[in-house]
């Protein structure tokens, strides 16, 4: 059984086919990417998956189970959980009240969320950010909160909508290193990414889409290869301009 | 054309500028690269006004400008395109262009320089009476840069223009900067995508914690060990 399982979903906003009949798997441990032109349909994909939009056809399991009729509070404690393409913490909180809140996702206790927020914090690289205001830190600081929100909620599944935008080459490798160590604690990652180094870097399986629709899937050293991605998506010059 | 002369900019307490100075000539498409939290868009938002220095000054051809409304700034011909596009969502493309075009000077010649805009990019046409917030982010940086050219700067400034594009398109829009470029429009660029960005530029800024601490031609900073290591990942 796939930990999760996208049967036939489609999406439609009026006229427009935002997603159109996309099927996948993503098995336990994997890290899956998702590429695509802009308007291509990622994000809204990962809202529905998440339970925001409700699909207008198709199925989406999660561990064998129908999820189309849960909120997205109850998916996240089914272990499903994402970040948003711009982050989202609550401001004048800092950083460790914040992942707390999250923690409380899963103990209603506050002194074991503190504890859990705590440790995810100095997995996150936080430490020494623990006490600041959410509105004080640098962006590559915030994808990091963002991330440290969704580990205290102790996802199974982890969704990424372009964590890695507006980072430095540098930046991103450290973010790349900290995702393989997510992925070593054996959850699972989809992961929505413009940032082809961080894609291929960490992805065992890449899934391209255009116009809501897949057009490629496979290891990602054979998506990029492929004439319909490299024409929708990367363009020629991609592998001269690595960057 | 625009010289700053040791800037230091602090927000409260924080300083985040430590005695910046850059310049930009005439025709020049000029890059400052640093990390996040380095003072690059803080180094935009004072040249254009938004933010003033607590020393220092900018020069821009012959007026001092540091202490200048950042409108009157917009008059004499210095543009940014703000990082994340900062479109008006509820207006057309058409209504988001004129906006950008409010100064007498650039007022009449507003039809004019639109139907340039429109050749840079075919695709605001088609879209001309659609919805700014509906735009895909491709269009929305094209039409956050377009609404910079109605102004018609000497100086057009851009704060990650590449940000949240495919691959492809952070291609397109730097083939554009390239053009507006050779069209007469001198570019101050602030961008994450070093590789293309230092390719692009005659001449670089690197910007750390503040302080400018290397500069060079476009290919001196692309082949410097630093900048390989701790900018490319190299």
């Amino acid at each position: 059984m796939s930990l999760l399982e996208l049967k036939g979903v489609s999406k439609n906003f009026g006229g427009l086919k935002a997603v159109c009949q996309v099927s996948l798997n993503l098995e336990e441990g994997e890290i899956l990417g998702i590429i695509g032109p802009n308007g291509a349909g990622k994000t809204t994909l990962f809202n529905t998956i998440t339970g925001f939009y409700k699909p207008d056809d198709g199925e989406i399991r999660f561990e064998g189970e129908n999820l189309i009729d849960l909120k997205p509070h109850q998916i996240c404690q089914k272990g499903m959980v994402r970040t948003f393409q711009i982050v989202k913490p609550f401001l004048e909180l800092t950083v460790l009240e914040n992942v707390v809140i999250a923690a409380l996702n899963r103990t209603k206790n506050v002194q074991e969320a503190t504890s859990r927020a705590l440790k995810t914090i100095e997995f996150t690289g936080l430490k020494d950010r623990t006490d600041t205001l959410a509105t004080g830190l640098t962006l590559p600081h915030r994808k990091r909160l963002e991330l440290a929100r969704t580990l205290a909620t102790e996802p199974k599944l982890l969704l990424l909508d372009e964590v890695m935008a507006g980072l430095t080459p540098t930046e991103v490798d450290d973010l790349i290193r900290l995702l393989k160590d997510v992925n070593q604690r054996g959850i699972t990652v989809l992961l929505i990414e413009h940032v082809m180094r961080g894609v291929m870097a960490l992805s065992k399986r890449v899934v391209a889409l255009n116009y809501g629709e897949k057009i490629a899937e496979g290891p990602p050293e054979e998506v990029v290869r492929n004439p319909h991605v490299i024409e929708a998506y990367l363009g020629e010059e991609f592998g001269n301009a690595e960057s | 054309m625009l010289k700053v002369k040791g800037i230091e900019v602090y927000y409260g307490d924080l300083q985040a500028l430590r005695g910046v100075s850059l310049e930009v000539n005439q025709g020049e498409i000029v890059s400052i690269i640093g990390s996040n939290g380095a003072g690059k868009s803080t180094t935009l938002m004072t040249i254009s006004g938004v933010l003033k220095p607590k020393r220092g000054d900018i020069q821009f051809d012959r007026d001092f400008i540091h202490q200048y409304s950042a409108s009157k700034i917009v008059s004499l011909g210095i543009v940014q395109i703000p990082e994340g596009r900062q479109l008006f969502p509820t207006l057309t493309v058409v209504e988001n262009l004129e906006m950008g075009s409010q100064f007498p000077k650039a007022r009449k010649m507003r039809q004019e320089t639109m139907a340039w805009v429109f050749k840079l990019f075919p695709r605001l046409e088609e879209r001309r009476n659609q919805l700014a917030g509906t735009l895909s982010g491709g269009e929305q940086q094209m039409l956050a840069i377009g609404r910079g050219l109605m102004a018609r700067p000497a100086l057009l400034m851009l704060d990650e223009p590449s940000l949240g594009l495919s691959p492809i398109l952070v291609k397109a829009i730097f083939d554009i900067i390239k053009e507006i470029n050779q069209q007469g429009t001198t570019i101050l660029l602030v961008e994450q995508n070093v590789f293309h960005s230092l390719n692009l530029s005659r001449r670089g800024y690197v910007l750390e914690n503040g302080s400018i601490v290397l500069s060079g031609t476009g290919q001196e900073l692309l082949r410097d060990q630093h900048i390989r290591q701790s900018y490319l990942g190299l």
